[in-house]
C-alpha cells in the first residue's frame, strides 16, 4: 500500500515537472520603505497575470538602502525590474551598460507611476509649533533625519530644505545660510531613512523627524498617536522611478512579464494600492479620490535648485560638495 | 641506508598544508589583494586625496584613538573577569561564564541599537548619567563602550587557560621566601600572564578597528566628531566612487596589519624575557 502511494507520488511529481517549467519569477529590487507597497502590489497583479497568460508568476521583493540596492543589481544581483527612490540610482545601472539608454522614456510619464515628497513629523500636539521650514531653525529645535552622504531620505530633506529657500525668492547664498543652519540643528546623523525613524520614535531625540511622506504615515501608525504629521506649504518632489534591467530580463526571458508588471502601476487598481500605501498616484482621479490623504503641498522638481540630478550630486553631496563644508574640525563641541 | 628526512609520524603533512594555503589565499590573501588592486587604479594625487583628507584624518584617529581606549578598558576588566572565573567559585559560575562569550554570537548592530537606547536621556542608564553631563550615546564616549563590549572576550578568553596553568605552588614558594602579596603578584604572577594580557589586548583592540555594525548605531556619525572611517567608505560607495572607497579600505587594512604585526612582535619579546 505505501509502495503504491509512493508511485503515485512520485508519477505525480514527474507529471508535474513539465508544468513547473511554465513558472516565471520575477526579482523586484527596491528601496527601504516600499515593502508594504508592494507587498500588496504583487498580491493584486501575481493573479491577474497568470489568469491572463495561464502562467505561474512569483515575485520576489529586495530591499535595502536606494544605493546599495544598485549597487548590488550592478555586482550581478539579478534583478528583473528596479524600483528604486532616485533617478540616479537607476541611472548608474544604465551607466553600468545594464539598462538600454533612454529607459525614462519607455514607460508613461518618465516612468514615474508615483511621487513622494519629505514632510514633517513632530511630537503630539506639535509643542514647539513646527510649522514651516524657517521653524526648524529656531533656538532649542533638534531635528532628526538621516545623513544626505547615505540615505536618499537625507537627500530629499536636504533638497527640500535648500529648495525651501530658493524657491521662495531667496539666493542661493541664503539657501547655504539655512541649510548650514539646519544642521546645526541635527544632533545625530543616521545612515538610513529606517535609523532615523528609530531615533525618533523608539528612542525619543529630537522634535522634528524629516521624513518620507509614506514613512510619516506609518511612523503615526506605529507610535499610537504619540507623534503627529505637519505638512510643510513647499517640499521636494521626489520622484522614484521604475524600470525592468534589460541584461536580466534577456537572459531570464521574463521581459514581457516585468513589463506587464510595471505597466500594472499606472493601471486605476495599481494607482489606488499606490494611494492606499501612501505614495502620490499620478493618475488625476485617483489621487482626488484620496485627496484626503495628499494635501497640497507646493512641489518642487530637482530641476528647479540644480541642472539635473547628476549636477544636484556634484554640487551638494559628493566628496567636497556643500554639505561636507557644513562640517570642520573641531567646530562644534 | 637512505633516510627520508621529512618523514613525519603523521601523514598527510603536504595534503594539509596545501590546502591551508589554498584556504588562507582563496579566502584571505586574494581578496585583499583585489582590495589594493583596485586602489591602485588611483594616482598618487588622487590617492592621496581620497585617503588623507581632513574628514578622513579625523576619522582614523577616532577609530584608533577609541580601539586603543577600550583595548585598555578591556584588559583591565578582563583581567579582574577571568581571574575571578579561575580562581574562585560561586554559585552560577558555569551560567557567567557563558555569558563572556555573548558578544562573539550577538549581532553586533544589536549591540549598538541596545547601548545607545540604554544611554540617551530617557534610557535606564541615561536618566541618570545625561543630567551629570556623562553622554552615553551619540558620543565618543558611545564608541568606547560599544567597543569595550565586542572586544570583552577576547582578553577573558586568551588569559582563562594561562591563569588555569599557573602552578600554585610558585604564589606559596614566593610567600615562603618572603615576598609579601604585591610582591607575588607583580613579580612572580604578571610576568607569566603578561603574553597572554598583549595577545588579548592585540586581539581586541584589532577587532575593535574593524568594528562597524555597533558603532553607527551609537556614535551618531557627526563628520570630526564621531565619524568612523567605514562610514566614510559607506558615502563614497553612494558616489558609485567604488575605487576611492577601496583606498580607505586599504588604508584601515594598513593599520590592521601593522598594528597586528607590532604587536605580534611584542608578543615574541615578552615571550622571551618573562615566559
Amino acid at each position: 500500500m505505501l509502495k503504491r502511494i509512493m508511485l503515485a507520488l512520485l508519477g505525480a511529481a514527474l507529471l508535474a515537472a513539465p508544468l513547473r517549467a511554465a513558472t516565471l519569477e520575477l526579482l523586484n529590487v527596491s528601496y527601504d520603505p516600499t515593502r508594504e507597497l508592494w507587498r500588496d502590489l504583487n498580491a493584486a497583479f501575481a493573479p491577474k497575470y497568470e489568469k491572463e497568460t495561464g502562467a505561474t508568476l512569483a515575485i520576489k521583493q529586495s530591499h535595502g538602502g536606494s544605493g546599495t540596492q544598485a549597487r548590488a543589481v550592478i555586482d550581478g544581483l539579478d534583478a528583473d525590474v528596479v524600483t528604486l527612490a532616485l533617478w540616479p540610482d537607476t541611472d548608474a545601472i544604465r551607466k553600468a551598460g545594464q539598462i538600454s539608454e533612454g529607459w525614462e522614456k519607455r514607460l508613461p510619464n518618465n516612468s514615474l507611476p508615483y511621487t513622494s515628497t519629505a514632510v514633517f513629523v513632530v511630537r503630539k500636539g506639535n509643542p514647539k509649533g513646527i510649522k514651516d521650514w524657517p521653524d526648524l531653525i529656531k533656538p532649542g529645535i533638534e531635528i532628526v533625519t538621516p545623513n544626505p552622504k547615505t540615505s536618499g531620505n537625507g537627500k530629499v530633506s536636504f533638497l527640500a530644505a535648500w529648495g525651501s529657500v530658493t524657491q521662495r525668492g531667496g539666493s542661493e547664498a541664503d539657501a547655504l545660510e539655512f541649510v548650514k543652519k539646519l544642521y546645526e540643528h541635527v544632533p545625530v546623523l543616521d545612515l538610513g531613512a529606517r535609523g532615523s525613524t528609530t531615533t525618533f520614535v523608539q528612542k525619543k531625540i529630537g522634535d522634528v523627524h524629516l521624513a518620507w511622506e509614506n514613512e510619516a504615515h506609518l511612523e503615526v501608525q506605529e507610535a499610537g498617536g504619540e507623534v503627529e504629521i505637519v505638512n510643510p506649504p513647499i517640499s521636494f518632489l521626489a520622484e522614484p522611478p521604475v524600470t525592468w534591467v534589460d541584461a536580466n530580463v534577456k537572459r531570464k526571458h521574463t521581459e514581457a512579464a516585468a513589463k506587464a508588471y510595471l505597466e500594472f502601476l499606472y493601471t486605476d487598481e495599481g494607482q489606488a494600492i499606490i494611494a492606499k500605501n501612501f505614495y502620490r498616484p499620478i493618475n488625476p482621479a485617483v489621487r482626488q479620490r484620496y485627496s484626503a490623504e495628499f494635501p497640497d503641498i507646493k512641489l518642487f522638481p530637482v530641476t528647479a535648485i540644480a541642472k539635473s540630478w547628476d549636477d544636484a550630486y556634484v554640487k551638494f553631496f559628493n566628496d567636497g560638495g556643500l554639505f561636507d563644508s557644513f562640517y570642520k574640525p573641531g567646530a562644534r563641541p | 641506508m637512505t633516510t627520508d628526512v621529512n618523514r613525519r609520524v603523521l601523514p598527510g603533512f603536504s595534503l594539509s598544508l596545501g590546502y591551508t594555503l589554498l584556504y588562507m589565499s582563496l579566502l584571505v590573501a586574494i581578496p585583499l589583494a583585489a582590495g589594493f588592486l583596485k586602489a591602485s587604479h588611483l594616482s598618487f594625487s588622487e590617492f592621496w586625496a581620497a585617503v588623507a583628507s581632513e574628514r578622513a584624518l579625523a576619522a582614523y584617529r577616532l577609530t584608533v584613538g577609541a580601539s586603543l581606549a577600550s583595548a585598555v578598558i578591556n584588559v583591565g576588566i578582563g583581567v579582574l573577569v577571568a581571574w575571578v572565573l579561575v580562581r574562585y567559585d560561586f554559585p552560577l559560575k558555569g551560567l557567567l561564564d557563558s555569558l563572556v562569550d555573548l558578544p562573539f554570537a550577538l549581532p553586533t548592530a544589536v549591540a549598538g541599537l541596545v547601548y545607545s537606547d540604554l544611554f540617551v536621556a530617557r534610557g535606564w542608564y541615561g536618566r541618570f548619567l545625561v543630567p551629570l553631563g556623562i553622554q552615553g550615546a551619540y558620543s565618543r564616549l558611545g564608541i568606547v563602550l560599544v567597543l569595550v563590549f565586542i572586544g570583552f572576550p577576547f582578553v577573558v578568553r586568551t588569559l582563562q587557560p594561562v591563569l588555569e596553568g599557573l602552578d600554585r605552588d610558585v604564589e606559596e614558594a614566593a610567600a615562603c621566601l618572603g615576598a609579601n602579596r604585591l610582591q607575588t603578584v607583580l613579580r612572580v604572577i604578571f610576568p607569566s600572564i603578561l603574553p597572554a594580557v598583549i595577545t588579548g589586548f592585540a586581539l581586541a583592540f584589532a577587532r575593535s578597528l574593524g568594528e562597524y555594525g555597533s558603532v553607527v548605531f551609537i556614535s551618531g556619525n557627526m563628520p570630526f566628531r564621531t565619524e568612523i572611517a567605514p562610514v566614510l567608505i559607506v558615502a563614497r560607495l553612494e558616489e558609485f566612487a567604488y575605487t576611492e572607497a577601496t583606498a580607505i579600505a586599504v588604508v584601515l587594512l594598513t593599520i590592521s596589519f601593522v598594528t597586528l604585526f607590532a604587536i605580534n612582535l611584542l608578543e615574541r619579546w615578552s615571550k622571551r624575557h618573562h615566559g
